[in-house]
């Protein structure tokens, strides 16, 4: 199955720029968007099994806590800044989010939307909500910032980016309407 | 053992050219003493050069004899099958200018004055070095080499090489190193000299007419240098407070295991190695600094490197420790180097580096293959 995030997100990159992705995992989406739009890019990955695989994957990847900063980047480093369904396993957003405005123009944040109508109605029942996108027990997540579309346009309001383009996406299709309750995932593409 | 290089022999590469050194001296012709483990391909283009830290030298891998007990230092790391696969790649080990194991060093005989140079062997430097390693390389008939794998002063020289020949290296894979010693590192070398430098077997570095060595001085600096290659975790997890007899002596005789430990590795290395190779490889690494070499800021000195780049520091290293291997990864990535940097967990400091870890091997494995 062809990732419709992935495609989405690579649309919003241009050709032969410099990208960084933020908890980028063993580098798939790296690789793709260095085979779509010929890109240089890194990635910063915590976890040491995804290190062995990124570099199996041939993308650059750099093994550091995206929590302590991006202190090994300078200021506008980068063209595009991603951070792919990373947010929410974030204990610091605030930091972070100050920390791609800084080292790039072009920042595209993706995650789970608490407020998709299935997480809503699992509560509505008494019970933590699972789904593709939020597939762990609540006992074991590493998602501790779940937040709904409309929380998240609120930070970046407050953090002064403009949201530029929005898509959301169930089951791996798009959502026009209603996406705060029908889209599962979020994709922003954010300017200063 | 199925996965070993097997029954090696080194080499000997005689170079006539002159070799000017860093210091200002330079030496009118010299020998590296060197080891090569499985095929150079038609293409030559599978060689990978291993450069040796502090104690190394160049039998990287395999034995020499049937009953051998020691294998090559790196016998972990090299071998078919292994990280680093003689069955695909070209390795070559060397031994480095004023080195322990027959390159030509101190002990050699000064060609001019027919006699051991001694006190007046050359002060080497890493520069120097990679200038021998080039000539040696140009000498296996290799236009480019795969890769140089290095650590610690190892990976000091790798880094060099991509400086000083961009283009005759396609990767380097720089392992718990720096691209300079902090003041604390120089200061725990200098203790280690002084050692040496005050044995009164020592005679100034000319203790080979004296048919003497400085034992005791290089013990201490064994001794010292051995701490600092060990994290305190790993210490404290092999010795603790473990006393050799279970009780205390109330005397100076060795008590504690840790005692026994280090006087042991003392006197190990004070019998095989070279006090003016140690001095030597000291302040080789004191002297390597690529912002002094270069005269420019460490972004602007890696402006000329082509090779990508592995970068591997270790949780538990103080010696080398992961902040400066970042150092080297930010220079890389001001000039759009292709780099991956792993900082691995591990508890056993500095020497971790030369340790088996499957983690560490398969990073290695994955980015040669890569």
């Amino acid at each position: 199955m062809k990732r419709l995030d992935f495609i989405k997100i690579s649309e919003w990159v241009d050709s032969e720029t410099k990208v960084l992705d933020l908890g980028c995992a063993d580098g798939t989406l790296l690789k793709f968007l260095k085979q779509q739009k010929n890109i240089n890019g890194y990635g910063i990955e915590i976890d040491p099994s995804n290190i062995e695989k990124g570099i199996k994957n041939k993308i650059n990847i750099i093994q550091m806590n995206l929590e302590d900063g991006l202190s090994v980047f300078n200021d506008q480093f980068f063209d595009t800044v991603i951070l792919s369904q990373t947010l929410q396993a974030m204990v610091n957003i605030d930091k972070i989010m100050d920390e791609m405005k800084r080292v790039g123009k072009n920042i595209i944040v993706s995650f789970p939307n608490f407020g998709f109508w299935k997480n809503r109605f699992q509560i509505l029942n008494g019970k933590m909500p699972k789904s593709a996108d939020l597939p762990h027990e609540w006992y074991n997540t590493p998602n501790i910032h779940l937040c709904t579309i409309k929380d998240f346009e609120d930070l970046c309001a407050k953090k002064g980016l403009t949201i530029t383009n929005q898509l959301f996406l169930t089951d791996n299709h798009p959502i026009k309407y209603f996406s705060n309750l029908r889209g599962s995932l979020g994709i922003f593409q954010l300017t200063q | 053992m199925s996965r070993s290089v097997g029954i090696v022999k080194s080499k000997i590469f005689h170079c006539k050219d002159e070799l000017s050194l860093a210091c200002g001296q330079s030496l009118k012709e010299f020998e590296l003493v060197y080891e090569t483990y499985g095929k150079l391909n038609s293409k030559k283009n599978n060689a990978i050069l291993i450069p040796h830290a502090l104690s190394g030298n160049h039998h990287v891998a395999g034995k020499y004899h049937k009953a051998d007990k020691y294998p090559g230092w790196w016998d972990n790391m090299v071998g078919p099958g292994k990280p680093i696969d003689t069955n695909q790649y070209f390795v070559i080990g060397v031994n480095n200018i004023g080195g322990n194991d027959g390159s030509t060093s101190a002990k050699s005989i000064n060609p001019k004055t027919k006699k051991i140079w001694g006190s007046s062997f050359p002060i080497v430097t890493v520069q120097d070095w990679v200038l021998a390693q080039k000539k040696l390389i140009e000498y296996l008939g290799i236009n480019q080499l795969y890769a140089i794998v290095g650590g610690s002063l190892g990976g000091m020289q790798a880094i060099q090489w991509s400086i000083a020949y961009p283009d005759a290296v396609k990767k380097i894979l720089c392992i718990a190193a720096a691209p300079s010693l902090t003041a604390q590192n120089i200061a725990f070398n200098e203790i280690a000299r002084q050692a040496i430098l005050q044995d009164d077997n020592f005679f100034k570095g000319d203790f080979y007419q004296h048919h003497t060595k400085p034992k005791k001085g290089l013990r201490i600096a064994r001794m010292l240098g051995h701490i600092t290659y060990l994290s305190n975790d790993a210490m404290d997890k092999k010795f603790g407070r473990k006393l050799i007899q279970g009780k205390y002596n109330y005397n100076f005789q060795k008590n504690y295991e840790i005692e026994s430990y280090l006087n042991y590795q003392g006197d190990k290395f004070a019998s095989s190695f070279d006090a003016n190779t140690y001095l030597r490889m000291t302040k080789a690494l004191d002297y390597f600094d690529l912002e002094k070499i270069y005269k420019k800021k460490l972004s602007k000195v890696c402006s000329k490197i082509k090779a990508d780049y592995l970068v591997i520091s270790f949780t538990s290293d103080w010696r080398f420790p992961p902040a400066r291997s970042k150092e080297i990864v930010t220079a890389l990535l001001d000039n759009n180097i292709n780099v991956t940097y792993a900082e691995i967990k591990a508890e056993t400091g500095h020497d971790a580096f030369l340790l088996h870890n499957d983690h560490y091997h398969q990073l290695i494995s994955n980015y040669l293959r890569s």
